[in-house]
């Protein structure tokens, strides 16, 4: 059986690298992967919480599903709202798009 | 150690290794293949906790439907990213730092923790439990998922729609 922290760590390990491309890209598209990798470490706790603490309670599972289609809804926005900047202002760096700094 | 403990470290290796591609790789194209690896093993550890089902569907909706959507988009916004530019920001060793760091007490915390677990066996048919539990339990928010699907839907199509003149 494997112990329930390897989950944990490699989830929290994921979830850094995420946060790392999160905050270093420039790109606006790889911010976004950045996010689903974020989510998806989020996914790995859910279940493996459920499996060792709570097994055959499907709460984890659910979650994971509604999680899924969370993470979904957020690309399919999130690169249309790239789409519609780049065609506007011809950049998807995140730098250059301060049209609301004060 | 016996054989899953190994499985596991090879997907954890291999998502760990997908992962770091995905934000280090200078070609954006690249990085989607190195997230697609990530993916994949992610649904490998998936299948490890038995959730099954749920890795066919992270199969499915990020190796299937998100990689190309993103490809899409690179591929619709390419031209402004030409070699030479620097792919991260400027900030990006403050970044590494406050990454490494959140790890770090992720880590300690996660290590020294102690949870409750209990071992039980799966017991019968997960996927028709999990089918039951989303029109049952779980039915008024699998219904605003899917209010939420279909908004998301419309506003992207709204959004990145040419404006006619």
């Amino acid at each position: 059986m494997i112990p329930l922290t390897w989950y944990l760590v490699l989830a929290a390990a994921l979830f850094c690298i995420g946060l790392y491309g999160v905050l270093a890209r420039r790109n606006a598209i790889g911010l976004l992967m950045g996010i689903e990798l974020m989510l998806n470490a989020a996914n790995i706790n859910l279940l493996a919480f459920e499996r060792y603490v709570a097994p055959n309670s499907l709460v984890g599972q659910a979650f994971v599903v509604f999680n899924i289609t969370v993470a979904a809804a957020e690309a399919a926005v999130g690169l249309a709202l790239i789409i519609a900047i780049y065609r506007s202002r011809d950049t998807v760096a995140v730098e250059d798009i301060d049209l609301l700094r004060g | 150690m016996s054989l899953t403990q190994i499985v596991f470290i090879i997907l954890a290796g291999l998502a760990l290794l997908g992962a770091v591609g995905m934000v280090a790789l200078r070609n954006l194209v690249h990085t989607v293949l190195s997230m697609v690896l990530a993916f994949l093993a992610v649904a490998g550890v998936f299948v490890l906790l038995d959730a099954g089902f749920l890795a066919m569907v992270q199969i499915l909706i990020y190796v299937g439907a998100l990689a190309i959507l993103i490809l899409f988009a690179i591929m619709l916004t390419r031209d402004m990213m030409d070699r030479k530019a620097h792919v991260n920001a400027a900030q990006w060793p403050l970044a590494l730092v406050v990454a490494a760091a959140l790890f770090a007490l992720l880590g300690v915390l996660l290590v020294g923790a102690s949870w409750p677990t209990v071992t039980a066996a799966i017991s019968g048919d997960q996927v028709v439990a999990l089918g039951e539990a989303l029109v049952g339990p779980y039915a008024l928010p699998f219904e605003a998922a899917s209010v939420l699907l279909l908004a998301a839907l419309i506003g992207a199509i709204v959004i990145a729609r040419e404006a006619r003149a």
